[in-house]
């Protein structure tokens, strides 16, 4: 996933698809100064590394963004770092408030 | 079509890879005794054939926090219809989230679980949420509304399921 996020370009298209997934090759092709090859092979590795989903729709394949890897990351690390200590002082909290 | 004339996105695609068989992912998404233990913790009810009723009814934990923030919960949160079940492999169903008037006026949207066993024991869980005209419940389940408590949608349910199966416990556990 990291090799995945390394290249500008991919980072490019991840982002066209935040403001608006279920594109086809042929619109992203038409936004990035880029061979329809080339942006196919990014599409290809972004695929192989989880963070774009393909999914036909009639003759169309469409591209959607999947946010899950990153997610799973956020949760793994952030998570674990900074949200413990928040509920813990919520609980802190109601346990203060009940008086016990 | 997956777009709308505004040009906003009106279908959300989500994939997690999880090292578990399709039977226990099945039973995790199907089985209201795992669905109350992550993402948003509700307790699944479903009766699996065409045209059979689905139906998400909260925790008492779930039901006591909402409440403590102002915001009393229906009896029943999320209901829809089973279009399709083929179990442990394809889960299709309707979807209208009643937890607000506002989400509950908007059109009913529709779900498909995919679940593709592949290599080593890994499957591919696939989350196809097809939200044509409901804007509030897209943004909700998105995870737009995450900073305002309202959970991070459908990639941090899936997250959650993923290291519940993995793990044994949830984050949220």
């Amino acid at each position: 996933m990291f090799k995945a996020l390394a290249d500008p370009t991919r980072r490019l298209l991840l982002d066209r698809l935040f403001e608006r997934d279920g594109r086809t090759l042929g619109e992203l092709v038409a936004e990035l100064e880029m061979t329809r090859f080339g942006v196919m092979k990014h599409l290809r590795l972004l695929e192989a590394a989880g963070l774009v989903v393909t999914r036909r729709s009639g003759r169309e394949k469409l591209h959607y963004l999947n946010p899950v890897p990153i997610r799973l990351l956020h949760d793994r690390w952030i998570h674990k770092y900074a949200e413990r200590p928040v509920s813990a002082l919520v609980d802190l909290k109601r346990r203060l408030e009940r008086g016990t | 079509m997956t777009t709308t004339a505004q040009g906003a996105t009106t279908t959300q695609v989500y994939r997690v890879y999880i090292k578990a068989t399709p039977e226990a992912i099945w039973d995790a998404i199907t089985k209201p005794e795992w669905t109350a233990r992550y993402g948003y913790t509700g307790y699944v009810d479903y009766d699996l054939r065409p045209g059979g009723a689905y139906k998400v009814r909260p925790t008492p934990e779930f039901r006591a926090g909402s409440e403590a923030r102002g915001n009393p919960l229906p009896d029943v949160i999320i209901e829809g219809e089973v279009l399709e079940a083929d179990p442990p492999r394809k889960l299709v169903t309707t979807f209208r989230m009643l937890m607000d008037p506002g989400l509950a006026g908007e059109p009913v949207t529709r779900i498909t679980h995919e679940i593709v066993p592949g290599a080593n024991g890994v499957c591919a869980l696939t989350l196809t949420h097809e939200l044509d005209g409901a804007h509030k419940l897209a943004a909700i389940v998105g995870g737009a509304y995450e900073a305002h408590g309202a959970g991070g949608g459908h990639a941090w349910v899936l997250s959650d399921l993923k290291t519940l199966l993995e793990t044994g416990s949830a984050f949220t556990g």
